[in-house]
């Protein structure tokens, strides 16, 4: 070993054991975090906001399916009751008696705190006159019977009139309990206590769910046991798989992909110390990958890992170069445009550095210190330890082969054109959908989980709300006010048929000052009396008949304020926490639209309700959910473009400064970019629109492919060349592996990158050879 | 976001209801002509008809009444527009029940709504000559013949009668002229049905 390698072993030596203690001590986040961006605007950081931890990311919706209806029913009661028992959830709801009558009975204690009748000359005698006669109508009705016991205490009809205000969508009961409408899944909704950001919690909820349900199936029969499945969806239940996933995937990814490469080097080498050795430097990188993460972020994330793969892929190409082409100048003769290619690469990664997810930032980082230190340790600490005869098989042949065949290949070069004329027609006629421009597509989880959810929402009648009002006020009261304004001109706009219908925090806690203006318009016991008595004047009734409404309007009238505790235990309690949020200023009241029809609003409709807001004094906004998430993911697709339009320009600048020929660069470049086009040709022949790690994707194609295209740049003696072929094929297939890895994920953002990278690798260094300017002749002497 | 959830469903549970246990104790008449009531029913394929409609509650001094138009159309497709004193229509169609009355607009599907459906079904199964629907909810009991018959139906479930305890119907041939819905607390109804009015 020589003085400089000693030297370079123990700096590599001191630098793992740092490292390793470093990145023993560091923090793994595994949630889904990594998708959710940075947001930009106050809408936004609400929206996100509202993604991650706001309430309805602590909803699940839990099905019961198969059986019969008794037996879903028998368990459905079960689960609830057990969930209801063990604290983990603050709402169980599973539209059994039991749940709903504390609602009904919220509803009817209060009706005249929350009726927003209870205004003017409502309990006037004329008021009174016409509120009970439309009741004695509807007595007659086939609702009459539902109506009936309430009349001597709600005659005025309060109860079915804050019903009516309320959403008109409800869940199918059958059995007792709520029920799929095609009746082969009892249904229930659940809230966790756990914020939407606590997996842990989340994971421990979702497992009390799993097993209230695994018990209540005890007492049934075994084969009606059998027949039962437990469905649960929900953004808690998507936390938790995504966190398994990601956790997974990261260990599979990574265990596959050094298991394939480690396969393939093995044949190709035939030598475990050129194995061991190779992999050397690929654990080196990694760890200080991790470092450098670990140290710029504070946190990992799974996914960074799982993206890590691609490190090992890119990484053990420089092991590969140097046992392969071995030779005592190789220093002078390879090291070079090695160097060169580890600088595009890094300049690739980089671009990535400052995107706004915080994945793709975390992988730019992990990638540069890992490529930089794989490079060092292949080019300062390797070469030391290599034994005097690293006995690996003699690739001369192979390469002369692969030199034989190229040279046949390179008269073929004219299918270039075709190629790349298909690619474009590909893209030209895919034109108007190669974009992806949902930010569904970057959802981690996959489509049939969000299909099922989409199933279970629409049957629970809980649809994903589009549209939403967003009321901002500097107080929890002003904000209740605020929406109770608010309310009033969209109720105008539900009984002109503009809209189906909406939810508001105020329905269900109106604030102190409506709440005291509705009391207020209670007249005193013995007013109230006498118009009453004036009122029934006319109608087939008698004062005498409704004494307790004088008793409970009187009680209502005399009342303390409702306030938050009162809506405990019922499913209001829940809703109301949902509507009104508190954000770095102050609150905001939020009020989900409906639209007439299951559809979303109607161009025309958003523009009513906009005019309806503007003309009220409240700063009220309408929020377009879906609008500003595309919208926001239209903002990270346009920036990952000009990020990979800036990492290419670097790659462009530095090959100029390293070449010193625009030739050369074009020569060097020209093979990358058709590869490019090809792959996204291909990508949008098979149907896939372009996404973000699509565009990444294309920005590593010439970040990696640099590396082959630059070897064929190289003006090598012709022996060197038939080495040269080899490792380039060898390196190649092992990129293609980690990103073929890659692409068989599970978790959708990196299936995308694996499968535009592998293709794009592998074209890169086909087209690459078609390319060359070789000298066939030498490289047939040589053979 | 959690839309409002089930908040009609609310009302459809009623306060403090209470149920007894009813006696199913008559099967269904096996009379023949009440066979062949149902026969001349299942052939009708629709019906046009105006009524009037008594309904006497203890809470009212006086009898609630109105009239207007009944349509049906085989098998499950029933309208009542009341027309008098003030309009309402009711529509009931594959066991969904529409309504409309002033600003006041509901749906109830039959099936999740025990308390009513013994109003609805008891009339609709009949019309449409459903034998079997209508001792799925009912023991019935036949007298008369076909000129000139009588029905009494007793709910058979207390669960699912909610408050009605009898039902008695009277008709000629496929033509149901008078539905008497007596209630347990007393209350009752009575829907007069006139002859059939022109298409």
């Amino acid at each position: 070993m020589t003085g400089g390698g000693k030297a370079g072993t123990l700096v590599w030596a001191l630098g793992c054991l740092l490292a390793a203690s470093i990145a023993a001590r560091a923090r793994y986040v595994t949630d889904i975090s990594a998708f959710l961006p940075r947001a930009p605007s106050a809408t936004q950081r609400l929206l996100v906001e509202q993604l991650r931890e706001g309430p309805a990311a602590r909803m699940i919706i839990a099905a019961i399916d198969g059986g019969s209806p008794q037996a879903r029913a028998r368990v459905s009661t079960a689960v609830s009751d057990a969930l209801r028992a063990g604290g983990e959830f603050t709402l169980v709801s599973n539209g059994s008696p039991a749940t709903l009558e504390r609602d009904r009975r919220f509803l009817f204690e209060h009706r005249y705190v929350l009726s927003d009748a209870m205004a003017g000359e409502h309990f006037s005698s004329r008021g009174l006159h016409e509120a009970i006669g439309a009741s004695i109508e509807a007595l007659a009705s086939p609702e009459g019977p539902l109506l009936k016991p309430l009349f001597r205490r709600d005659p005025t009809g309060e109860l079915l009139h804050i019903l009516d205000a309320g959403s008109r969508s409800a869940p199918h009961v059958e059995a007792g309990v709520w029920s799929s409408r095609d009746g082969t899944r009892a249904l229930l909704l659940l809230q966790t206590r756990a914020a939407g950001s606590d997996t842990d919690a989340l994971q421990r909820a979702c497992g009390a769910v799993r097993s209230a349900f695994s018990q209540a199936l005890l007492p049934l029969s075994p084969p009606e046991r059998s027949t039962l499945h437990l469905l649960m969806s929900g953004p808690p239940v998507f936390a938790v798989t995504a966190r398994e996933q990601i956790r997974h995937e990261a260990l599979k990814l990574s265990l596959l992909s050094a298991l394939l490469i480690a396969l393939l080097l093995g044949s190709v080498y035939r030598s475990v110390p050129a194995l061991v050795l190779g992999l050397i430097p690929v654990a080196t990188g990694a760890l200080a990958g991790i470092v450098a993460v670990a140290l710029g972020f504070g946190a990992i994330h799974g996914i960074t890992l799982g993206f890590g793969v691609t490190l090992i892929g890119e990484s053990i190409d420089y092991s590969i170069y140097l046992f392969i082409q071995r030779s005592s100048d190789w220093r002078t003769t390879l090291w070079p445009t090695l160097r060169l290619g580890v600088l595009t690469s890094i300049a690739g990664f980089a671009a990535l550095v400052p995107s706004s997810f915080p994945g793709l930032a975390q992988l730019g980082l992990y990638s540069i210190a890992g490529l930089i230190c794989a490079a060092l340790v292949t080019r300062y600490v390797l070469p030391a330890w290599l034994p005097g005869e690293l006995a690996i098989r003699d690739l001369r042949p192979t390469g002369e082969t692969l030199a034989r065949v190229i040279d046949r290949l390179r008269r073929l070069r004219w299918l270039l054109v075709p190629i790349v004329l298909l690619a474009t027609t590909s893209l030209y006629v895919h034109r108007g959908s190669l974009f992806s421009h949902e930010l569904a597509a970057l959802n981690p989880i996959p489509a049939a989980d969000q299909a099922l959810d989409q199933r279970l929402r629409a049957e629970l009648g809980a649809p994903d709300v589009r549209y939403m009002v967003v009321v901002p006020a500097a107080s929890r009261e002003r904000a209740l006010d605020a929406a109770a304004a608010v309310g009033t001109g969209l109720t105008g706009l539900v009984d002109a048929g503009v809209i189906g219908g909406f939810e508001s925090p105020a329905r269900y806690l109106p604030g102190l000052a409506v709440q005291q203006s509705r009391r207020g318009s209670i007249p005193a016991a013995a007013l109230l009396a006498a118009n009453l008595a004036q009122a029934v004047q006319g109608l087939p009734v008698d004062a005498q008949v409704l004494q307790p409404f004088l008793e409970d309007a009187e009680a209502a009238r005399t009342g303390g304020p409702l306030g938050r505790a009162e809506l405990q235990g019922t499913s209001f309690g829940a809703l109301s926490d949902a509507l009104l949020v508190k954000d770095g200023s102050g609150w905001s009241a939020l009020l989900p639209i409906s639209a007439t029809d299951s559809g979303d609003l109607a161009a025309s409709a958003v523009e009513r309700i906009r005019t309806a807001l503007s003309a009220g004094p409240q700063a009220a906004s309408l929020l377009d959910l879906k609008g500003e998430a595309d919208q926001l993911y239209a903002g990270y697709l346009r920036q990952a473009m000009q990020l990979s339009v800036a990492g290419f320009a670097i790659i462009v600048l530095l090959l100029l400064v390293a070449l010193r020929s625009p030739g050369r660069v074009l020569r060097v470049l020209a093979p990358l970019v058709l590869a490019v086009i090809t792959v996204a040709g291909i990508l949008a022949g098979m149907g896939q629109q372009i996404g973000i790690l699509h565009v990444v994707g294309m920005l590593l194609i010439v970040a990696v492919g640099s590396n082959y295209a630059l070897f064929f740049d190289r003006k090598d003696a012709p022996s060197a060349t038939a080495l040269t072929l080899a490792s380039l094929v060898v390196a190649n297939l092992a990129t293609v592996l980690a990103f073929g890895v890659l692409a068989s994920s599970g978790v959708p953002v990196l299936a995308d990158l694996g499968s535009t990278v592998a293709p794009g690798a592998l074209l890169a260094l086909v087209f690459s050879a078609l390319l060359s300017r070789g000298t066939p002749a030498a490289m047939r002497r040589a053979a | 976001m959690k839309a409002a959830i089930a908040l009609a469903i609310l009302v459809l549970a009623p306060m403090g209801g209470t149920s007894q246990g009813y006696a199913a104790e008559t099967p269904g008449a096996a009379a023949p002509a009440y066979a062949e009531v149902m026969a001349l029913f299942a052939a009708r394929t629709r019906g046009h008809v105006a009524f009037t409609e008594t309904h006497e509650l203890a809470l009212l001094k006086t009898p609630v009444r109105s009239s207007g138009e009944l349509v049906y159309v085989a098998p499950d497709r029933l309208e009542k527009h009341t027309l008098e004193p003030k309009p309402e229509t009711l529509i009931l169609d594959h066991g969904v029940l529409q309504a409309e009355r002033g600003h006041h607009r509901y749906t109830i599907a039959l099936a999740d709504a025990p308390q009513v459906l013994p109003f609805i079904e008891s009339v609709r199964a009949t019309l449409a000559g459903d034998a079997a629907a209508l001792e799925r909810y009912f023991a019935v009991r036949f007298e008369g013949d076909a000129a000139h018959w009588r029905m009494l139906l007793t709910p058979r479930q207390a669960a699912l009668a909610g408050s009605v305890s009898e039902i008695r119907m009277e008709g000629e041939r496929a033509a149901i002229s008078s539905v008497e819905i007596r209630e347990r607390d007393g209350d009752r109804s009575l829907l007069s049905i006139g002859p059939e009015l022109p298409p």
